[in-house]
């Protein structure tokens, strides 16, 4: 099922959202941040966290900033100083963290030695986002894929990640493609990454370099059970966007939820700090061959459905650009929407099509994130599973590559083993029965559907255009409320204080690595 | 006195329908089973209608039946919430029409405290089970102060801000420092505030003890699993009403 589009429209709208990504992006080449360093010593191997449970990568990055400043970045003094620590990173961050180390920055050969050695270092963790999407490859190819799309997306979020690892194996063979790990509620407002296993959690279990570990390697053991690769998400967002996707990508994580405004919406997260640490967190994305899922689906949790619907668009553009500029390509792009609208709007259906269909059109090639309604289930079970097989159904009929199952008791309870299973039941009664429905229909091309699909697109380049007509652009957008209502000004939210121009001298050999410089 | 019994197509059958899983491979011991249950909760008769596998270990039922039990409505007690539950919209026409102006409200965590999983579920637009958080309230001005803010800043904060309320989040707590920060930050506003002046004080957090208003100088205090909505309708009720804070 496919909208006629007149792709000269479709054309104007991307070619409106380079050109309000394009600043964005400038002002992310200019700025570093604490995030974006960390994750740089992250990639160099420095892991692991003092007694109290600051990680080392937190110390060693403060303890340059409090010599230097951040604007130089951390590899060259780093580099320039381990090599009177033995080469040993842990070390230097030890005594760095104790007050015994001055950092200087270093010149001339001096620094092109500290540079070589910090790209040696940068690059082994590079070669194992490499070797991590090699053996994701290998996998799926010997043991085979999901076996059709969309593929079913459930969600497990106990705390505890000994809890969760049976669950997740559970939903696994109940038909689950792939498992979400709920992260603990205020993970994203913390500016450092939880160290080890953890057992503890509000409304979901943090995410750690461990927690990813134990997880990943027990999907894998359940893909060989089940002879189809099972592929696990989380979350790279918020404060420590860079670092997660480091770790995601080293772990062999297949897919990250990784918005370029949801942090700065819904966390109240510094706007420039966000699209610092989404730049260099959607290369890393890229390179390891990860999934990036995007978080549309949100603004229609704050805003209508039917009004916003051209906010989603919009914000898929940009994120699409954002996307392609890091280097992630099409098959890559998890672009999010959701069923949100009231099911007592008339027509309610028809619009959810337009929406879903004007998606797909516009990004073919994407394995777009259809995401069940959330905001119109009352507790009236019942009610809520018809609606839910009727999002099911929008999204079989419009081709959505990725889904996640709704659950009746959304809003009541956090599922219940039967809820799950009556929602997969759910959803593959509607793909069996209906799974092709799409290539019988094809919307009325001065219908309903392609008339809404049409008047959402014509309002997303309205957007487009009023966004680049303010003096600041994007920024002043997200400024006015634009997007899910929310107001945040570019010098105002969390983290702001973790952001710096760059210098001259900055180095930092990840961003050179991966944007294919060497 | 009023007697009731469930209803299913004919007054007094007594008719109830209920869902469960059992942990239980699926047999016909697990259908008995499901009947036994079913007769120990009062159905009686009871007719297992469903009965599901779902993996090897569990097994899935919807049993309908009669249930014998009377229902007297003037035994039923009911604790009332002293303030109509809003909506957003609700809230914010209240507001509108009464303070004439936004009501503002500043949170914090205070003292050590650096989860603000509580003030975010309440305050960020994201809110909470479902409903959104005060920032949502196109008539709530929120300044949310974040994690580990002290007494005396966050006085300095609700006095600049010119705050109608202050909510105080205390999450992860030892030793009851919970109720002591409490205590420290109602007398800082007791001092800072002439009588009746001072803004709305609303404590929450699970480790609360929701009568302990008193005892602690606050308003009120929220436990575990308060929505959104609920603080605002408060907020509102009580900044819109006359009742001075105390």
């Amino acid at each position: 099922m496919r909208l006629d589009l007149d792709p000269r429209t479709i054309a104007q709208a991307r070619a409106l959202a380079a050109k309000v990504g394009d600043p964005i992006v400038e002002m992310a080449k200019k700025h570093t941040t604490v995030a974006v360093e960390r994750a740089t010593l992250r990639l160099a191997g420095l892991s692991g966290a003092d007694p109290d449970g600051t990680p080392w990568v937190n110390h060693l990055v403060d303890a340059v900033r409090a010599d230097l400043g951040l604007e130089h970045g951390v590899s060259l003094p780093v580099w320039q100083a381990l090599a009177a620590h033995d080469n040993d990173l842990s070390r230097l961050a030890e005594e760095a963290a104790a007050g015994q180390v001055t950092f200087h920055l270093p010149e001339g050969a001096e620094a092109e030695l500290a540079a070589k050695h910090a790209r040696e270092a940068v690059g082994a963790g590079i070669a194992r986002l490499d070797a991590s999407r090699v053996a994701r490859e290998r996998m799926i190819a010997e043991i085979g894929d999901a076996p059709r799309k969309p593929w079913i997306y459930l969600i497990v979020a106990t705390g505890d990640i000994y809890e969760d690892i049976p669950q997740a194996q559970a939903a696994a063979r109940e038909g689950a493609d792939i498992i979400a790990v709920i992260r603990s509620t205020g993970q994203s407002l913390l500016d450092y990454v939880p160290e080890g296993a953890t057992r503890e959690g509000f409304a979901g279990t943090y995410a750690t370099q461990e927690n990813f570990r134990l997880m990943r390697a027990a999907l894998d053991e359940t893909s060989r059970e089940l002879g189809r690769y099972v592929r696990l998400t989380n979350y790279a967002s918020g404060l420590c966007m860079p670092e997660i996707a480091a770790l995601a990508g080293m772990e062999r994580l297949d897919m990250m939820l990784n918005d370029s405004m949801y942090g700065i919406l819904f966390r109240d997260i510094n706007p420039v700090r966000t699209f610092v640490d989404q730049r260099l967190s959607r290369q890393i994305h890229a390179r390891a061959g990860i999934i990036i899922n995007t978080g549309e689906d949100n603004y229609l949790t704050t805003a209508d459905a039917v009004e916003a619907a051209h906010t989603v668009t919009t914000s898929q553009l940009l994120n699409e650009y954002f996307a392609k500029e890091a280097g992630l390509e099409d098959w890559q792009l998890g672009l999010g929407h959701a069923f949100e609208i009231n099911p007592d709007v008339p027509d309610s259906f028809r619009l959810e099509l337009a929406h879903a269909l004007l998606a797909k059109t516009i990004f073919p090639d994407a394995p777009l994130k259809w995401m069940p309604p959330t905001r119109h289930m009352t507790g009236d079970i019942f009610k809520g599973y018809l609606l839910d097989g009727f999002f099911n159904l929008a999204g079989a009929m419009t081709d959505q590559g990725i889904l996640l199952v709704g659950m009746m008791t959304e809003a009541v309870v956090t599922p219940w083993i039967s809820d799950r299973d009556l929602a997969l039941q759910n959803v593959r009664y509607v793909m069996d029965a209906a799974g092709r429905l799409g290539e019988d229909f094809h919307p009325a091309p001065d219908g309903f559907i392609a008339n809404r699909a049409r008047e959402v697109l014509g309002e997303s380049i309205d957007l487009l255009g009023k966004i680049i007509d303010e003096p600041n652009g994007l920024l002043d957008a997200i400024a006015d409320g634009t997007f899910g209502l929310m107001k945040r000004p570019a010098d105002a939210g969390k983290g702001l204080e973790g952001v710096a121009v760059k210098s001259e001298a900055y180095y930092n050999p990840a961003s050179t690595i991966l944007e294919g410089e060497e | 006195m009023t007697i009731i019994r469930p209803y299913g197509d004919t007054t007094g059958d007594g008719m109830v329908q209920v869902s469960f899983t059992l942990p239980i491979k699926h047999s016909k011991v697990a259908d008995g089973a499901a009947l036994q249950l079913a007769n120990k909760m009062g159905m009686e008769p009871a007719m297992v209608v469903h009965s599901k596998p779902m993996g090897d270990d569990f097994t899935f039922f919807v049993v309908y039946g009669q249930v014998n039990h009377l229902v007297d409505t003037d035994k039923v007690q009911v604790v009332e919430r002293d303030f109509p539950l809003l909506t957003p919209k609700e809230a914010n026409a209240v507001i509108k029409e009464t303070l004439r102006r936004p009501m503002v409200v500043v949170g914090a965590c205070i003292g050590t405290d650096a989860h603000t999983v509580g003030i975010d579920a309440i305050l960020n637009i994201k809110g909470f089970a479902g409903e959104k958080g005060l920032e949502y309230y196109k008539e709530i001005e929120v300044v949310n102060l974040g994690a580990q803010v002290s007494v005396p800043s966050l006085v300095d904060a609700a006095v600049t801000r010119r705050a109608d309320a202050v909510l105080v989040s205390q999450v992860v707590t030892q030793r009851d420092a919970h109720l002591l920060n409490t205590r420290e930050m109602s007398a800082a506003f007791r001092e800072a505030y002439p009588a009746g002046e001072r803004p709305l004080l609303v404590a929450g957090g699970p480790r609360f003890d929701e009568s302990m208003t008193a005892e602690l100088g606050v308003d009120r205090i929220f436990g575990r699993g308060t929505t959104p909505a609920e603080v605002a309708s408060y907020l509102v009720h009580r900044t819109t009403s006359k009742e001075p804070a105390v």
